[in-house]
């Protein structure tokens, strides 16, 4: 049985032969750089792979990928290749590169250098294990990263989209001098609600405006938090020195507010939009007069 | 510390109101580094100020110590409020939500909470309390 | 950090230039009240466009200011919350309730001359 001590020596000795064979394969890769990158390239073209890029586009990032993939296999580092990941997914998820082609290329490339392994240590069946066992686990670890560095950059992509679509879907119209209108219609998260919230304090301030309608009759329910928030929201904009109506409060909606805490009856609230907007018209000193018909023939 | 830091990380010491506006001076700074909307930036200082005002208030001295984190690629402000005051001795107390009084009533940790998307707080009376918020860029 | 205050007809305008510590708030406070009486004004108007953070002590602050004008028998309005300001403080709990706020300079004074001319007055039709 080892003692600690050698022990200790035993597994120092095991690192430092994996590092040094790290390196032995590390130097191997690069020699053999330019038959095994246009080996991974064939075979990249062959498994119908990247077709969004051309021949030349593939080649170029094969080269790139090749590179930063030895590097890290020599440095055992993987903030870079992390950073060159995301930095490649920012480039080509926009030519439509999918998922499954990016980790599909990578664990060809990792299949493509351990068969260049094979072939270079076929005479001695104990130093390949041991050269693998150096490699195997690197290479899984290089895979791994470039895939969550893909779906994270991907991820990234569909949340600002999402957050485009929500402004969109948002719009704060205005009706009148210094008066606004906010329809919300379908269902609000509390992500949106803060959107809303930046709109409209915004739109207030462009706008000048002095009277909001908060019209909430295409809101089917809201949940406390979100409630929270058009309360806050409200608030807000009074301290912009603009007045909110709320118009098409459901009686649900009335009764989650209540259950937070509201005082409905501080709340400026009317029943329908066209009603919110007369208010809205009276605060700001709008008098809406009906013109008489005039008869036909007659001259103003 | 849980992230890992992009920079390095901003110390300022509260002794005196004039730290508060540095403290959040300095955080505002950082937070627009990391790329954050203007909203976010008003929320990260006055979560700041009212952070260190609290340490100035009932600690006398302690400091505010500014981070940038990194968390799966996503990028954020990390904020430490600490001091070795008296502590608070009844945390749930602390932490209850004052909304419908007049506000900033007392501590002021339920609304730093709302402000900021994380909130850590650890307090022992008798030895001191670090508050850690935290907020990340959408 | 002295905060400029003007004198404009009935009203006072005080014009926050930049950040302020929590002595300049109170030295702000006491300078307003002191001043309403001397000059008898009507109004005070407290821009606070320069400010980026309005905290749990600004707000008590600004409305013991308030309070303590209106016992001068004056009318007080904040002006200028900037809307990321004005997030903070609702997030924060801060409500500024029972003071009168306008978007700007401009607005606030309207309020004011609107005020002035107390219950009875024509709301005129706007274009």
């Amino acid at each position: 049985m080892a003692s600690n001590q050698e022990f200790a020596t035993i597994t120092e000795a095991r690192l430092e032969t994996t590092a040094s064979r790290l390196r032995e394969l590390v130097a191997h890769l690069r020699q053999q750089r330019a038959q095994l990158r246009e080996e991974w390239a064939r075979l990249i073209t062959e498994a119908k792979l990247l077709t969004a890029m051309t021949k030349e586009e593939i080649f170029a990032e094969a080269t790139s990928v090749y590179d930063n993939y030895v590097e890290a296999l020599e440095t055992g580092t993987y903030e870079a290749l992390q950073a060159y990941a995301r930095n490649l997914s920012e480039r080509i998820i926009p030519r439509g590169v999918e998922t499954h082609e990016v980790v599909g290329i990578v664990l060809l490339l990792r299949d493509v250098l351990a068969r260049s392994l094979f072939a270079k240590y076929r005479e001695d069946f104990n130093k390949l294990n041991r050269i693998l066992d150096a490699y195997e686990p690197a290479a899984n670890r290089i895979a791994g990263t470039v895939a969550v560095g893909f779906v994270q950059e991907r991820e990234r992509i569909i949340r600002e989209q999402q957050e485009a679509i929500r402004e969109l879907s948002t719009p704060v119209l205005q009706v009148r001098e210094r008066l606004l209108i906010l329809p919300i219609i379908g269902v609000i998260d509390p992500q949106r609600t803060r959107q809303l919230t930046e709109q409209l304090l915004r739109g207030i301030r462009t706008n000048r405006a002095k009277v909001v309608v908060l019209d909430i009759t295409g809101v089917p329910y809201i949940d406390s938090p979100v409630a929270n928030h058009l309360v806050q929201t409200v608030e807000a904009a009074r301290l912009l020195g603009a007045n909110v109506i709320v118009t098409g409060l459901s009686p649900e909606i009335a009764q989650t507010l209540v259950n937070i805490g509201v005082d409905l009856g501080k709340m400026n609230t009317v029943g329908d939009l066209q009603g919110g907007i007369e208010e809205a018209e009276r605060l700001l000193g709008y008098k809406v007069v009906l013109m008489q018909e005039q008869p036909t023939g007659h001259s103003a | 510390m849980r992230f890992a830091l992009i920079a390095d990380e901003v110390r300022v010491s509260i002794d005196c109101d004039a730290d508060i506006v540095s403290a959040r001076q300095k955080g505002r700074d950082l937070a627009s580094r990391c790329g954050l909307p203007t909203t976010d930036l008003a929320v990260v200082a006055t979560a700041i100020s009212e952070l260190a005002r609290n340490i100035l208030r009932y600690a006398v001295h302690g400091e505010i110590i500014l981070r940038l984190v990194e968390d799966h690629g996503k990028r954020g402000v990390e904020v430490l409020a600490t001091d070795d005051g008296p502590g608070i001795p009844d945390l749930t107390l602390a932490m209850q939500d004052g909304y419908s009084t007049s506000g900033g009533l007392g501590l002021g940790l339920p609304g730093t909470r709302r402000l900021m998307d994380e909130f850590e707080i650890i307090s022992e009376f008798g030895k001191g309390t670090t508050v850690t918020v935290r907020r990340w860029k959408r | 950090m002295q905060v400029p205050i003007l004198k404009q007809g009935a009203y006072l305008i005080a014009t926050v230039q930049s950040a302020l510590t929590d002595e300049d708030l109170k030295q702000l406070r006491d300078t307003l009240v002191v001043s309403v009486s001397r000059v008898r004004a009507r109004g005070v108007i407290v821009d606070v466009t320069a400010l980026d953070v309005i905290d749990s002590f600004a707000t008590r602050t600004l409305r013991d200011v308030a309070h303590m004008i209106r016992l001068r028998g004056a009318e007080t309005v904040i002006v200028g919350i900037q809307p990321e300001v004005a997030f903070s403080m609702v997030k924060l709990g801060l409500t500024l309730e029972g003071i009168a706020t306008s978007l700007d300079l401009e607005e606030g004074l309207a309020y004011l001359d609107r005020k002035g001319k107390g219950p009875g007055h024509e709301v005129r039709t706007h274009r």
